[in-house]
């Protein structure tokens, strides 16, 4: 089988194309060995990282931004969304604190201090 | 509740007249249909104080024309309006067109214009140099002026309410009843208010109302007028109201500095089937662009910050209808008042006591009748030393809102607050020119929503555009 | 009145970057004036991820970019005025600010330029149509949702396919709401290829190019859309038009320099860039007064206005030192298949120079060419070019000494 993607680690955004014969997987039109990763990841496993908000319950109208640690499996962002959408969290927060964790192989980590 | 007198419309007539009636002992209500003042014609016209040169003679334009010029830049001063008298020049462009500027010219003479000259192209161009090379003859009107039509008519309402009149929103009349007593008025809500007198300033919908009240002599025709709004960095491109002679083309588009500095261009006139129909098309976008270029061919269309279109109450005759219903006791009507209507509304509204008068209202002045209003702009025009005073004493007008406008925190509280209150964000707009600059808004409506908010005690979630179902938001996330 | 060595008008990245970068060069004295209450600028509601990967070597989210340099300035003990607008700029370097303490002057031997942009507005469309609400530009539904926390709508058209309208594509996705088209009224998108993948096809929203929003219904709140393909002329074809229900259209149509303050100090503008005129140091004809930033030219990546930033903050320290900036004057000028060079102008000195440029079209692999005269000062080979996508070319010191009175950048397909 073979698939035609443009990687999406950096704003490059290369096209590569991937074979895959089996466990064979080989990836072409890569810039870096990241797309390799990206080329084999995006046919065997994708995963995204998700990035979102949570609302700061003890100020007004404030809402913290957040972040999965690492990429999540794409098929469970919707899941992962779910969870996010009903947490509520108190300030002072630190930019890396743990707002959700354990949650699909992955933490949920703020990306915005409030004091 | 009832009172002496009812007024239904709240545009820059009602508004006109409501604030002469507050001059006197009577108890008075505007309805007004939308969430705000100045909705209709009102709020999208060319803002141009006519000179007078273009009514009819003898016609009831021509005399509220002519009276009205003076009326109205004195009450403009009263009620802090910013105005300028630009003067206007209405243009024709080779010998055919020509013979009509000396057809203006009589007219004008013939309605006592008495302050208007005949000059040449080229006179015209030293004193206008963005003028088409092709402008042959042009009558030159130093009169005439440019006004924000909307603020003026706020200011009207506004100060006619701090004069005890007045105003239920959102009140749609769907029947008017008629009693021995006067009039029982119904809207749609269901709510109902009745008067002895009933002064019917409807605009467009002024034939339905009268129609309502049992009087179907007149049928307005709604005339849609689009115009294009170009950024204030385009303001200066002319200095005067330029104006094309009426011709076989139609009756022409005009450039205008706006009083606010901005320029503006149009309109076209389509009759079209209802008020509603006030949406921007391609062909209306296409013909302001190609007429206005006739005028001043170096206009840059690439700076226009929004289009608008406005529909104009016209009738069959062509003349304004001001006078007590010949059918209905106690109905005055006030209707098909298209241009210059504008320049005629504190005519027209001192006309309108003179109508009441004859039809046995009695009018006794107020002692403590305060015409005047506050500077709204007040803030805008302090030196810098002024400002830092100012601000010591009110910070909120240091910290600024629009930043295209330069509007602040204290101007947009302020203008909430004053009556008649802004309720929405087309009405803050209005009131401050903040979102109206070059962005639109982009920056600056998430914060006027939440003074909006905050002011009138409601969610952020239940901030309209422009009040009914235009919901900014959907929900919290 | 205030006096200052450095005024830096704007806190977002190219403010913080270019703050720190003078106070690095050797000038402590640096204000920076920002009307928000913190700095960060766009950044800070840009809570997506794709930052920094080129200048910081990780990948951020905007938040985290900008804390990042927020705290650089921390560090080094530069004055912030948050909360605080600036009203002018004269052309003798005094800044007229205010905040909620009263109105503010500051002189400064040197201003740098970085307000930024804003986005283009309705208005400037011209989309026929009702003027309900529901119709945002794209950065004021991201501010209202990731800063404010409210959501703006949930069938939602889009019409431009810049980054911000991809980006928002997939925010409201998340958020519940149904996207159920982006329109671009170009042949191609003006938006990165991978926010197209990640933005657009993992949520399959259709992309419809050479496509516009032609017209806009509903009396109150946005009831739906007509969508219509585009001629040559980029007039929607009567023939393809089609009604979409909607409750919301966000625009993302393109950002503008905001250079109100520098064309009130007198400052020519480019009408290309729509930013100020500069040099290699990112001065621009007022001698003293630089820009940077998306205030000087709109950047696909924020990494490159930090670059740009600290080339500005430097020279405005050298020009404080006392630094000549005088010499034999070079005009860049674009050739074939290029929109716009920037710097404008090179004062020849002994250095190389760094040309920042963007393509007029989508290209497939391109050379190419920067040429004094006959003389070739440097080529470069590019798989593909975009017009999104800013590219740089750096010509040598040796080359650059050869250079005389114009430079083209040109380019050929290959």
């Amino acid at each position: 089988m073979k698939r035609e993607l443009t990687c999406i680690i950096c704003p490059r955004g290369c096209g590569l194309t991937v074979q895959i014969n089996g466990d064979n997987v080989t990836v072409t039109g890569n810039g870096c060995p990241k797309g390799v990763q990206y080329g084999i990841d995006e046919c065997t496993n994708p995963t995204r990282t998700v990035t979102s908000i949570v609302r700061v319950a003890n100020r007004i109208d404030t809402m913290v931004s957040v972040k999965t640690e690492s990429p999540i499996p794409k098929g469970n962002i919707f899941d992962l969304m779910e969870i996010i959408r009903k947490k509520e969290v108190n300030a002072p927060i630190e930019i890396g604190d743990v707002i959700c964790d354990n949650v699909f192989g992955t933490k949920v980590i703020a990306t915005k201090q409030v004091k | 509740m009832n009172y002496d007198i009812i007024i239904a419309g709240g545009g820059v007539i009602g508004g006109m007249v409501a604030r002469e009636l507050s001059k006197y002992k009577l108890s008075v209500c505007v309805l007004e249909k939308q969430s705000d003042v100045a909705i209709g014609a009102s709020k999208a016209n060319s803002g141009i104080i006519h000179g007078g040169y273009d009514p009819e003679p003898n016609t009831l334009k021509a005399k509220m024309n002519s009276r009205g010029v003076d009326l109205l830049y004195k009450v403009a001063k009263e009620l802090n309006v910013p105005f300028k008298q630009n003067g206007s020049m209405i243009c024709a462009f080779g010998k055919e067109e020509e013979a009509e500027v000396f057809n203006l010219f009589e007219r004008g003479r013939e309605n006592g214009i008495e302050e208007m000259r005949i000059i040449t192209g080229d006179e015209a161009r030293e004193i206008e140099p963005a003028l088409s090379e092709d402008v042959s003859l042009v009558l030159y009107v130093p009169t005439a002026g440019i006004i924000c039509p909307y603020k003026l008519t706020i200011a009207a309402i506004g100060n006619a309410m701090d004069n005890g009149v007045e105003l239920i929103r959102n009140f749609e009349i769907c029947d008017i009843g008629k009693t021995d007593s006067g009039f029982v008025v119904k809207s749609t809500n269901g709510e109902e208010v009745t008067a002895k007198y009933l002064i019917n300033c409807a605009g467009c919908s002024s034939d339905k109302v009268a129609k309502m009240a049992g009087d179907g002599e007149f049928e307005i025709i709604p005339r849609a007028g689009e115009y294009l709004l170009l950024d204030k960095a385009e303001g200066s491109t002319v200095s005067h109201t330029i104006f094309q002679v009426p011709s076989a083309n139609g009756k022409g588009i005009l450039v205008t500095p706006t009083a606010d500095g901005n320029l503006l261009t149009g309109p076209t006139a389509a009759v079209v089937e209802s008020a509603d129909n006030n949406e921007i098309t391609p062909e209306g976008i296409r013909t302001v662009i190609n007429l206005a270029k006739r005028s001043v061919p170096e206009i840059q269309f690439s700076k226009v910050i929004t289009s608008f279109a406005g529909v104009r109450s016209s009738e069959k005759d062509g003349d304004f209808i001001i006078e007590a219903s010949k059918k209905v006791e106690g109905l005055v009507n006030v209707a098909a008042i298209d241009s210059p209507g504008l320049t005629s509304c504190v005519a027209i509204a001192e006309y309108v006591t003179v109508i009441l008068k004859g039809i046995g209202v009695t009018l006794t002045q107020k002692e403590n009748w305060n015409g005047h209003r506050a500077d709204m702009e007040a803030f805008n025009h302090m030196s810098d030393e002024k400002k830092d005073e100012f601000i010591k004493q009110n910070p909120a007008y240091g910290k600024i809102v629009c930043r295209c406008e330069g509007i602040t925190e204290g101007e947009i509280r302020a203008a909430v607050r004053q009556n008649p209150k802004a309720l929405d964000m087309d009405a803050v707009k209005r009131r401050t020119r903040s979102g109206m600059g070059r962005c639109q808004g982009g920056f600056c409506s998430p914060y006027v929503m939440r003074i909006i908010a905050e002011e009138n005690g409601i969610k952020m979630e239940d901030v309209t555009k422009k009040g009914g179902a235009s919901k900014m938001l959907v929900g919290r996330i | 009145m205030l006096k200052c060595d450095i005024a830096i008008i704007g806190g977002g990245p190219a403010g913080m970057a270019a703050a720190c970068a003078a106070y690095d060069a050797g000038v402590k004295d640096v204000i920076i004036f920002d009307r928000e209450d913190e700095m960060g600028g766009i950044l800070r509601q840009c809570i997506h991820n794709g930052f920094g990967l080129h200048k910081l070597g990780k990948e951020l989210t905007g938040p985290e970019y900008a804390a990042v340099y927020a705290d650089m300035v921390k560090e080094r003990g530069i004055k912030v005025y948050t909360n605080t607008t600036v009203l002018k700029l004269s052309n003798d370097k005094v800044i007229t600010a205010t905040n909620t303490e009263g109105i503010l002057k500051v002189k400064a031997i040197s201003v740098i330029l970085a307000m930024g942009c804003r986005e283009r507005s309705r208005g400037a469309l011209n989309i026929c149509g009702t003027r309900p609400a529901g119709i945002y530009s794209a950065g004021t539904a991201q501010k209202l949702i990731n800063c404010e926390g409210y959501m703006v709508g949930k069938k939602v058209v889009i019409l431009g396919s810049g980054d911000i309208g991809l980006i928002m594509a997939r925010r409201m996705s998340l958020e519940g709401a149904k996207v159920e088209a982006v329109c671009e009224i170009m042949s191609y998108s003006g938006g990165l290829t991978r926010n197209i993948v990640q933005c657009l096809e993992d949520y399959n929203i259709p992309l419809y190019l050479s496509t516009t929003v032609a017209e806009i219904h509903g009396r109150e709140r946005l009831e739906g859309v007509t969508i219509a393909e585009v001629d040559a002329n980029r007039q929607p074809i009567e023939s393809t038009k089609r009604y979409i229900p909607c409750d919301t259209l966000l625009l993302s149509c393109g950002l503008i320099p905001e250079n109100e303050l520098t064309t009130g100090a007198g400052i020519e503008i480019d009408h290309i860039t729509s930013g100020a005129v500069v040099d290699q140091n990112r001065q621009t004809e007022i001698e003293g007064v630089f820009a940077c930033g998306n205030v000087l030219q709109v950047h696909d990546l924020v990494d490159y206005v930090s670059d740009e930033a600290e080339i500005a903050g430097k020279g405005a320290a050298e020009y404080v030192m006392g630094k000549s900036t005088k010499g034999e004057v070079i005009i860049t000028k674009s050739g074939n298949g290029v929109r716009y060079v920037l710097p404008q102008r090179i004062v020849k000195n002994d250095e190389g120079v760094s040309l920042f440029l963007r393509v007029t079209k989508p290209f497939g692999k391109v050379k190419f060419t920067v040429k004094s005269g006959n003389e070739v000062l440097v080529t470069a080979i590019r798989i593909k070019a975009a017009p999104g996508e800013m590219e740089k070319l750096t010509v040598k010191a040796d080359k650059m000494a050869i250079a005389k009175n114009e430079i083209t950048v040109e380019l050929e397909e290959v």
